[in-house]
């Protein structure tokens, strides 16, 4: 009391305030823990928002101008016409045969997925769990492109495939199938079973990982108490293990399902000229210089992720991400 | 007795987990094989011989250069921007619960959860509305923007783990916020940080989509890649580039795996 009078300045702080700009600036942050949060955080939000959201507002606000037909001239006036034309028979082909063909990579991708995933959540242990782990980073990290040109080194006519299926005596099976519409073509590498295949390779993954931490869930007794009440590996797998999994499986899907959505490379190089929306999204943007019916095409992925990204949120595949 | 170990798989999965792994692999061996193929014009397997005359022909081609190096300072000035937004992120996201965190956890993620074309022509037609012309500037600025999340996921990860009491504790002994951050904080997160680093490299480096829509006449190793699976010039060329950059990616990836291998996850997903 007497001291508190003695003294008009306040208590001192244990420690005295350190000096200059660098003190002042450290003690404000330690008084308002606010402004470093606001220091740390503008940077990045300042980046993502300008850069990112600020050219996907650009690119929707696109969408809604118009081409003039004679001039080639983008119309700056809202309209709906250019969504009109994504109703067009051609481009309706495009979006549904690009639906298709992420709905199959997605199942083929769980159905080549499951068995690795499994392996690894529920036998492999130490120097082997590291090892299928590596097994699954490594690709998913080396590069997309050298993957591609590793497919097309392999499904090309005088390729490695043709070669293995002449050795087995099952070259009348390739031609056979190659003779088939629509799958067909003039060799794997130029027909839909070609993109078909490297989709699942270049996507496989992307689905590995998750239903791996789903199934890492699952206890093995789980299995074992379903065996030991009398049920086969068929129905322990339809009623314990497939359910359990579920989440994870649909966690992966929303990777293949968009990333077959948006690629344009795969088809590019791989497949027929039968286009695949980033494709037409390429091609409106580029060759056509059709911007507004570009920015429209890729509304579409846009939506329909909106949608599935919903309904996986609603099976609770977040939480197995 | 415990049922639950030292059980071995039933031979239809170990076969199937095998295959699939095969798979997974096979195709990118493949490149190294063709890398020695003497056969110009094709893809014909088996190669009729081996020569490494190639990886001269190579070092010789001044493009092949010129992608690479262009790719290896757009990745070198991305990866740096991408570690200093994705450290701040992840450091405000993992310390503080504040109003609108998850929007910004979404935030950083969207750039690679969304289809990298709308990405790219995102980019494109707002460099086009305000007419910002193509350069080595607008290519780091689409790398840049995904590859935060690779930084971000690793960092957030490692401070989660970092106990917050060493921060009190070294506030306690008397050091600023400053000497904390440089005595405690950092070599904390460091190895986390170089690893984030080294997967925002990679992913840069081998980052086509986005790129094709930013960079305008310039040729990254990637686009070059493109350009001659589209229009092939001389294939054995190509062999070759393909089996370096497999290699230049693969190392750091399985350096960045040595050093979070012990509880963080590694990788940011996505292309």
């Amino acid at each position: 009391m007497t001291i508190a009078a003695l003294n008009p300045n306040p208590l001192p702080a244990i420690l005295p305030g350190s000096g200059g700009m660098r003190g002042a600036l450290s003690d404000l942050f330690w008084r308002r823990p606010q402004v470093l949060l606001l220091l740390m955080l503008l940077p990045p939000v300042l980046w993502l928002g300008i850069v990112y959201i600020g050219s996907l507002f650009a690119l929707l606000a696109q969408s809604f101008f118009s081409i003039d037909e004679f001039s080639g001239l983008i119309n700056r006036e809202f309209t709906l016409k250019t969504y009109g034309d994504l109703l067009q028979a051609a481009n309706l082909d495009i979006i549904l045969r690009t639906v298709t063909m992420a709905a199959l990579v997605t199942l083929a991708s769980a159905i080549v997925a499951f068995p690795i995933a499994y392996y690894a959540a529920r036998y492999a242990r130490g120097r082997w769990k590291a090892l299928f782990y590596l097994g699954v980073m490594l690709p998913l990290w080396s590069s997309y492109l050298v993957k591609i040109y590793a497919w097309k080194l392999i499904l090309a006519k005088e390729g490695i495939l043709t070669w293995l299926l002449a050795k087995l005596h099952l070259l009348w099976l390739l031609d056979a199938w190659l003779s088939l519409p629509v799958v067909g073509g003039n060799s794997l590498s130029v027909s839909f079973t070609g993109t078909f295949i490297v989709f699942v390779y270049v996507w496989l993954p992307f689905m590995i990982l998750p239903v791996q931490a789903a199934l890492e869930r699952v206890p093995g007794n789980l299995v074992e108490a379903s065996s030991d009440l009398g049920a086969s590996p068929g129905q322990t797998f339809r009623n314990v293990l497939f359910p359990l999994a579920l989440p994870g499986i649909v966690a992966g899907s929303i990777f293949t399902f968009s990333l077959t959505l948006g690629d344009y490379i795969i088809p590019q190089i791989i497949g027929t000229s039968r286009l695949f929306i980033g494709q037409a999204v390429y091609s409106q943007q580029g060759t056509a210089g059709n911007i507004p019916l570009a920015a429209a095409f890729t509304v579409v992925p846009i939506v329909i992720m909106g949608f599935y990204l919903w309904g996986a949120k609603r099976m609770g595949a977040f939480d197995a991400l | 007795m415990r049922s639950d170990r030292g059980q071995s798989a039933p031979v239809g999965l170990k076969i199937a987990a095998a295959c699939g792994l095969l798979f997974l692999h096979l195709p990118i061996l493949l490149i190294f094989v063709y890398a020695f193929t003497t056969e110009e014009k094709s893809f014909v397997w088996p190669p009729p011989g081996l020569t490494t005359q190639w990886f001269a022909v190579t070092w010789n081609r001044p493009d092949v250069w010129e992608a690479l190096s262009l790719s290896v300072r757009v990745a070198a000035i991305s990866t740096t921007i991408a570690l200093v937004l994705g450290t701040l992120c992840a450091a405000a996201v993992s310390r503080t619960k504040f109003f609108g965190r998850e929007t910004i956890s979404l935030l950083v993620i969207l750039p690679i959860a969304l289809p990298g074309i709308i990405t790219g022509i995102a980019l494109r037609s707002a460099f086009a509305l305000a007419d910002i012309p193509f350069s080595f500037w607008t290519i780091v600025l689409g790398h840049a923007t995904f590859c935060v999340v690779v930084v971000y996921n690793n960092a957030v990860a490692r401070f989660r783990r970092t106990s917050g009491s060493m921060i009190e504790a070294s506030m306690d002994l008397g050091a600023d916020g400053f000497q904390t951050f440089r005595h405690v904080v950092l070599p904390n997160i460091a190895t986390a940080l170089l690893a984030g680093g080294m997967l925002a490299f990679a992913l840069s480096f081998d980052e086509v989509i986005v790129t094709t829509f930013t960079a305008g006449q310039q040729q990254t190793v990637p686009i070059w890649m493109l350009e001659e699976l589209i229009r092939p010039r001389q294939r054995p060329v190509t062999n070759v580039v393909a089996m370096v950059v497999v290699l230049v990616t693969l190392l750091p990836i399985l350096f960045a795996y040595y050093l979070t291998r012990d509880g963080d996850q590694i990788a940011g997903s996505g292309k």
